[in-house]
């Protein structure tokens, strides 16, 4: 499903004297299949972009368009419980919403107010627990007993069994320990090239956009500030630091050693093995890398 | 000596007794005007530590004493005067409907007379640098901006210890570098330990010292340039080491002679500058 926002603006609390605008005359594509990270600081409008991805937002002003279904102004969408089917959206602390009396009745809940059969929710919820790491042995455990990170996985296994084609993850690793950062985006970078899930990443880190993402969209005030392939946006320092943020640590070394040695050694997404090379012949003096 | 401020001997502590021990023999002390950063995997009893801290649990095996006296059920209300707290979701920690009735909630709870209260409001603000915002509501300023407010609540009161339990973690980056820029300000001017519990190391990079957590154990007590020398064990211990640590052993590797630990750009650069002259 291709993910379209065409000059979308929408204003909370219009014609009252808290109104805000938090987006502002917005358009890009998201095409079908693709892992794009949406990036900016509090209050640039990521989260006001992610409610209008299921319909729990519509635009105040332009379209969204989200493969068949459409969201504007003027036009409720009848289809709504079908769109949030094909959208899967895992909110902020997803663990906070867990709420059954067992890990398998909750990782069910969603399938079941979808309509899914008796037996497709057991196959699916069987596949669930797999693809987040969750042992099957605490199907029948109470989610509130288990650990931040087993709770976060069976929020994730919750969505994940509603088989969105669109996957949204607002900061999902918030909150969770490096090791479980690392498992839990690379669980997301899994299922996005196995299944093909079109995965949009709302993230404050750099790091991960530039390791997960294959397009980033950079928003400022509610407006796209900059768009692009990672390894090409993420390197420009003063237009990011401008709005507050900052390029991942790797190009920042990267930009200290060019000051330095007054020789640039290129951000080509190599990896800390290759760039202790390349530094290695640099401090040498041996002239391939200038 | 240095004062020892806060003290663990052998303490262990679960929450039922069909349960497992969440910390198990754990023994450690922070020395007065420290700045300490507690890491270690989900679960692997910081926050816990934090809550046997003032007394919000108790520890079924072991003591533990701040500024010498024994955290007892008769002690703790004057212990809580000497620990503050902030915790990690800034939302769920205010109280006042403006920025100086929040700060002004824990002094009148300690029956502070109305001048001095004016007075620390007025001063912990500017030490936080959220004086502009005096009369604005919570709840409309940034994460960072609401930490901030939170500190000056807590630091109105002058306590001895004030424990960050993971206050960070729902910053944005930007968020994040005020809060380390307030808490090395407050530092300047405040004899004040600060026990940091925390997942970003940028944040350890800048303690005196670290205390490192695994399954309920201290399994390592040493300043952050030994902590991160001994990459193994910390990614044993389910943790992760910093871009320049990492990069420093794949130098190493390579056969590249560092002579110290560097912790950050400018201490790997200066060293491998030298050794560019050197060649």
């Amino acid at each position: 499903m291709d993910i379209i926002f065409e000059k979308v603006s929408y204003v909370y609390q219009k014609n009252t004297p808290f109104e805000h605008q938090a987006i502002q005359n917005l358009s890009f594509h998201i095409p079908s299949g693709a892992f794009v990270a949406i990036v900016g600081h509090t209050g640039s409008g990521k989260s006001t972009v992610i409610q209008h991805l299921n319909g729990l937002l519509r635009p105040t002003k332009g379209e969204v368009r989200i493969g068949e279904y459409i969201l504007s102004s003027d036009q409720k969408i009848k289809e709504l419980k079908q769109l949030r089917e094909k959208v899967g959206v895992v909110f902020q602390y997803p663990e906070h919403q867990l709420f059954e009396e067992t890990v398998v009745k909750d990782i069910a809940f969603g399938p079941q107010n979808f309509g899914v059969s008796q037996n497709e929710i057991e196959a699916r919820t069987k596949s669930a627990f797999e693809a987040v790491g969750l042992s099957e042995e605490l199907r029948e455990r109470s989610p509130f007993d288990l650990s931040g990170g087993q709770m976060r996985r069976v929020a994730i296994a919750g969505i994940l069994a509603i088989q969105p084609e669109v996957l949204v993850l607002d900061e999902p690793t918030a909150g969770l320990d490096p090791k479980g950062h690392r498992e839990i985006m690379s669980m997301f970078k899994r299922l996005h090239r196995e299944n093909e899930l079109t995965t949009i990443l709302v993230t404050h880190s750099m790091e991960d956009a530039l390791e997960y993402a294959d397009h980033v969209i950079i928003l400022d005030h509610g407006t796209k500030y900059m768009e692009g392939k990672p390894e090409e946006v993420l390197i420009q320092k003063d237009k990011l630091q401008a709005v507050q943020l900052d390029v991942p640590e790797i190009i920042q070394f990267l930009f200290r050693v060019e000051n330095i040695f007054g020789v640039k050694i290129p951000y080509q997404g190599q990896s800390i093995v290759d760039l202790a090379s390349e530094l290695n012949r640099l401090i040498r003096g041996d002239g391939s890398s200038e | 000596m240095e004062k020892r401020i806060v003290t663990f001997r052998n303490v262990s502590f679960r929450y039922r007794e069909s349960l497992p021990w969440v910390l198990n023999n754990v023994s450690f002390s922070i020395n007065a005007d420290e700045w300490v950063a507690i890491i270690g995997h989900n679960g692997s009893g910081k926050s816990t530590i934090a809550k046997l801290m003032n007394g919000l649990l108790t520890p079924q095996e072991g003591e533990i004493l701040v500024n010498g006296t024994p955290v007892t059920p008769e002690t703790i209300w004057e212990i809580r005067k000497n620990i503050g707290m902030v915790f990690q979701n800034p939302d769920n920690q205010f109280v006042g409907t403006t920025v100086q009735d929040d700060v002004a909630f824990g002094l009148e709870n300690r029956g502070f007379p109305r001048k001095e209260m004016v007075k620390r409001i007025k001063q912990t603000l500017l030490q936080v640098g959220m004086e502009a915002y005096t009369l604005h509501e919570p709840h409309r300023l940034s994460g960072g901006q609401k930490q901030r407010v939170a500190i000056a609540g807590v630091l109105a009161i002058a306590p001895q210890v004030i424990i960050l339990d993971e206050a960070t973690a729902m910053l944005d980056p930007r968020g994040r570098l005020e809060i380390m820029e307030t808490m090395h300000h407050v530092k300047e001017q405040h004899n004040v330990s600060f026990i940091m519990i925390t997942h970003d190391l940028k944040e350890v990079v800048r303690a005196d010292r670290v205390i490192v957590m695994s399954e309920g154990k201290v399994v390592e007590i040493a300043p952050p340039r030994d902590i991160f020398a001994k990459k193994e064990k910390l990614q044993q211990s389910g943790l992760d080491i910093p871009f320049v640590a990492k990069l420093v052993d794949e130098l190493t590797k390579l056969g590249t002679k560092l002579s110290k630990e560097p912790l950050n750009h400018d201490e790997l650069l200066e060293e491998l500058w030298t050794l560019y002259l050197k060649r």
